[in-house]
């Protein structure tokens, strides 16, 4: 099969790269580009292991072919925090919490909620549920995520109060 | 040289975060910036790929394979099948339950989704696509997806392999697709007690089957270096030294030239402990190319291929007198356990330890027998968060108790309270041989009461019921309560091994000359926290602060060996290890310290971090100078270093225990399930890091909804299985999950070095029989006795609508 020509930007970089057309942006990110941060979970979309931000909005990346990726802006979990190697505030607040066991939904996790903080930025206990829903968890039983995401929220309007 | 540092010995204790704190973890900080390291993400030069060809019959004879086709796509490099793998010998691999099952298919297919042919490629579309090329031929047979029907006269035959094989691991078979049978108790006696009761309930209990489902699925890079003949494998493994030990037999490679690492785990709850057709194929496949080989499977090959759990079809009489004292309980089980006998139990107990059923009761006499027969489904009967089918034991005695309060009128908690073991009794010893290290079952109940204010939560409900006869409400309350204790930590080498091997575990500890520490331990951690909790349990016994220590598990070549994480038995069992590893560290420092101070052992006294003379708390050496002196001082009759090794036999098990209640209320129109609220009370026994084991209960009692609101693996007529997608595997999101709320009270354990008990799987043990306790007492008043879980919508409506409730 001939390959395609991809550019994108990833977190922040701009990257050229040729693929087969069939392949899957998560097995681009992971395998081509060494992002394995992003994981993958299912094979049907439910489980949001695999969630990057493309676009501006939260995509399940085992279900988006690399080519129509084509020319989007992407971040992963590995360029979530600063420059500087600062964590993000959700970074920080899910280890505060305990919002993490085995950590294997974690990336997609927090990739998720700062998408959602940056749509809903002080969002009801009720509304990050209901945000979060696209990401499934087998070990924490979401309680400490939710309180994580809640905390970093808030952190994050205090931050935005002073700037 | 004294160490000046003025701090307070409150100071001091807070720097170690030793046993009790709630310490960050450590782990998090990779695993938060998506720096974690887990199987799939490791990359090899030159890596191959293997991906399965599938059974798609339940039970079926194959009569050709066809791989001519597949071998010509681009990128295929072989297509290796059962005949492959017979002159090696490979073609079967041994099973931790004493029974073997096909690598690849042998001449037939027992269950969909059986491996029949393992296609190698450059890269995992090409995988993907010789899969799709190979042709096999199948000739469809008749299915037994029944446990019931599985030993009929005219049952067809499942096990050709094994069908002259009447004597199995576990005694004699008393049919063709018969695995074993196992009692224990008082067969005579229980009867007579059953007899002359004022009182018996009897009921089938089944518990479904049902799949661990960790996020991250099962998988391995083999590599054979040739040069070295050395054979590597990271994998997803729950026990990796006996994976290397299991890997050496089968293959003949010696267990020093095989290094079998297991990187960071995205979960397990049982799912990871066997060892699969998936491991071998890699390795062979490796070990004929010469290059490395990774398998993982997709989720739909994890629901459909790799062990499944419970599938216990359980038979409950308990007798009692007429005001609710019991006399006597009798449990049968019917165990399924699927094409090939694949259970993870010590090599002695086959229905691993079921006969913890006599649960947190004073019962007199009891008898359980299990009889396991083979079907056409995927082999396992793992322990799913549990200790070896104790959740299955829980589940059966918790519901036996509700429905015997139910026939005497008598109040849920009252008849627990009512015949639980009394404090003064233990050790206990129960009517089926365990003995029971310590318990408070009374305050702990007590507590749990109080805290949720049963009182009121009952006259709301009676409130309830009467709105809801007069036409003003459509919901129900249910209110379920329920007193589980565990049996973990397994477990004595006496009697527990798995394929002869000692079910002990080890940790290893060394002091650096600076006063840091590794400790390397023979367990795995799947997001249980190990980094973070035995680094507390070496802070607190060598006075070292746990941030100072590194801690190390999961690769063959370093850490001691040890039988691994499942069954909650990393805690009683290395926990106990490390504590005792680190004892030896102490009672070598003592002597160095006595050196030092130029005073007699005896006269030393250890307080936090130090060693200091007693009465004289000035003169004192800490743990950090000690450390140094045994580098650098030459002291008479002590070899230079710091650094003890301890292999644990536990003496006996640990009992964990807890009280739980939940809150539901249920739409009899739609069948929806509301969990309003949950209270669990978790008694493990002395606590290592309150906030790990608060997300462990959290974690755990997740699961337990799971499996009570919707999770079942089943299967059709014709042995295809429903739901191996997450489109219909109930995996509770943010929204379905409640808030649980957590207590505990605090019973250490007598026999355990620092006291702990292990928590990770009680709130599934304890929670599946509270949620369906709830649900069951919700329709209680309306004559419902018991409907088999899962309670999801559907079947919580046909229920309602059964009972004549719905329009
Ligand atoms: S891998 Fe599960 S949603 Fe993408
Ligand atoms: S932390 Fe394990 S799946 Fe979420």
């Amino acid at each position: 099969m001939s390959e395609i020509n991809i550019n994108m930007t990833v977190n922040g970089q701009k990257i050229e790269a040729s693929a087969d057309p069939r392949t899957l942006l998560i097995h681009f990110l992971r395998e081509d580009q060494n992002l394995t941060g992003p994981h993958i979970g299912c094979d049907t979309s439910h489980c949001g292991a695999c969630t990057v931000d493309m676009n501006g909005m939260s995509v399940k990346a085992c279900t988006v072919f690399v080519g129509q990726a084509n020319g989007a802006d992407i971040v992963t979990i590995e360029g979530i925090a600063q420059a500087d190697g600062t964590l993000h505030a959700l970074q920080e607040a899910f280890r505060q919490h305990h919002g993490l066991q085995c950590g294997f939904c974690t990336p997609g996790m927090i990739t998720r909620a700062y998408r959602l903080l940056q749509e809903n930025p002080s969002p009801t206990e009720e509304e990050i549920r209901y945000g979060i829903s696209g990401n499934l968890c087998r070990c924490t039983g979401y309680q400490n995520i939710v309180k994580a995401i809640q905390v970093a929220a808030e952190e994050l309007s205090v931050k935005e109060a002073a700037e | 040289m004294n160490d000046q540092t003025p701090i307070s010995r409150e100071e001091r204790i807070e720097k170690l975060q030793g046993l009790g704190s709630s310490r960050k973890r450590v782990e998090d900080a990779r695993f938060t910036q998506g720096a974690g390291n887990y199987v799939d993400d490791i990359k090899l030069p030159g890596m191959l790929f293997g991906d399965f060809v599938r059974s798609p019959y339940g039970h079926a004879r194959i009569k050709s394979i066809k791989t001519e086709a597949a071998l010509a796509v681009p990128g295929v490099l072989a297509v290796i099948t059962a005949e492959d793998l017979k002159p090696l010998n490979l073609h079967y691999m041994p099973t931790l339950a004493g029974d073997v099952q096909a690598v690849l298919a042998d001449e037939k297919v027992l269950f969909q989704g059986q491996e029949v042919a393992f296609v190698v490629a450059t890269d995992r579309y090409a995988a993907a696509d010789g899969v799709e090329l190979v042709e096999v031929d199948y000739e469809g047979l008749p299915v037994i997806n029944d446990a019931f029907k599985a030993m009929d006269d005219n049952a067809p035959l499942l096990r050709e392999d094994i069908k002259d094989k009447m004597e199995g691991a576990h005694g004699p078979r008393k049919h063709h697709n018969h695995i074993f049978s196992w009692e224990e108790g008082d067969k005579k006696g229980t009867e007579k007690a059953l007899a002359d009761a004022d009182v018996v309930v009897e009921e089938l209990i089944t518990y479904q089957r049902v799949h661990p489902c960790p996020l991250e699925t099962c998988g391995c890079v083999a590599s054979m270096d040739k040069i070295n003949g050395k054979l590597t494998l990271w994998g997803t493994f729950q026990a990796p030294h006996a994976v290397r030990t299991v890997a050496s037999l089968i293959t003949n490679i010696a267990e020093h030239n095989i290094r079998v690492i297991s990187p960071d785990i995205g979960g397990g709850f049982g799912n990871k402990v066997g060892v699969y057709p998936g491991y071998i194929c890699a390795a062979v496949a490796s070990i004929v190319t010469g290059k490395p080989v990774k398998w993982v499977e997709d989720r739909i090959e994890n629901l459909s291929a790799t062990a499944f759990a419970r599938d216990y079809h359980m038979t409950g009489k308990i007798a009692a007198t007429k005001d609710g004292k019991i006399t006597g309980l009798s449990a049968h089980v019917l165990a399924d356990h699927g094409a090939f006998d694949a259970c993870a139990d010590p090599t002695k107990f086959p229905a691993g330890f079921f006969s913890i059923v006599t649960g947190s009761y004073d019962i007199p006499v009891a008898y359980c027998g299990v009889d396991g027969v083979y079907t056409n489904k995927a082999p396992g009967g793992v322990a799913y968060r549990c200790s070896f089918r104790v959740t299955e034991a829980a589940y059966l005695i918790e519901r036996m108790i509700d429905i015997l309060a139910r026939k005497l009128d008598m109040d849920p908690a009252e008849i627990r309270l009512k015949n639980f073991i009394k404090k003064e009794q233990f050790p206990y010893n129960s009517a089926l041989g365990w003995e029971y290290d310590s318990g408070d079952y009374h305050t702990a109940m007590d507590k749990a009461l109080a805290s949720v204010d049963y009182n009121a939560l009952r006259a709301e409900q009676e409130e309830n019921r009467a709105a809801f006869d007069r036409g003003e409400t459509r919901n129900l309350m249910g209110i379920g309560v329920a007193f589980f204790t565990e049996i973990v930590g397994a477990g004595p080498v006496k009697n527990c091994d798995i394929l002869g091997l000692g079910m002990f575990d080890s940790c290893e500890i060394r002091i650096h000359p600076t006063g840091s520490a590794i400790a390397r331990l023979g367990t795995i951690s799947q997001g249980q926290g190990h980094a973070t909790t035995f680094a507390q349990i070496v802070a607190s016994e060598i006075g070292i602060p746990a941030e100072d220590i590194t801690l190390e598990e999961g690769d063959t070549d370093t850490a001691p060996y040890g039988l691994g994480t499942y069954g909650s038995r990393s805690t009683p069992v290395a926990g106990a290890a490390t504590a005792m590893a680190g004892r030896k560290i102490r009672a070598k420092a003592q002597m160095i310290a006595a050196y030092l101070l130029e005073v007699h052992e005896g006269d030393l006294e250890w307080d936090v971090d130090r060693f200091q003379v007693k009465g004289n708390p000035e003169a004192h050496k800490t743990m950090k100078e000690i450390a140094f002196a045994s580098y650098n001082q030459a002291i008479p009759g002590l070899e230079p270093g710091l650094e003890a090794v301890s292999y644990y036999d536990p003496p006996n098990m640990t009992y964990p225990f807890g009280a739980y209640i939940g809150v539901v209320d249920i739409d009899v129109d739609t069948g929806v399930v509301d969990v309003r609220s949950f209270y669990a009370l978790d008694d493990c026994g002395t606590r290592i890091n309150p906030m790990i084991i608060e997300g462990q209960v959290h974690g755990g009692l997740t699961e337990s909804l799971a499996i009570v609101m919707g999770q079942d693996i089943s299967y059709d007529e014709t042995g295809n299985i429903k739901g191996a997608t997450l489109m219909d595997y109930f995996l509770p999101t943010a929204v379905e999950t409640p808030n649980w709320e957590t207590d505990f009270t605090t019973t250490p354990s007598p026999h355990h070095p620092i006291g702990a008990k292990g928590v990770g799987e009680s709130p599934n043990v304890g929670g599946v029989p509270a949620l369906s306790n709830a649900v069951h007492d919700a329709f209680a008043h309306k004559g419902l006795t018991h409907t088999q879980m899962p309670h999801d919508h559907w079947r919580i409506w046909k229920t309602a609508q059964k009972l004549g409730l719905t329009d």
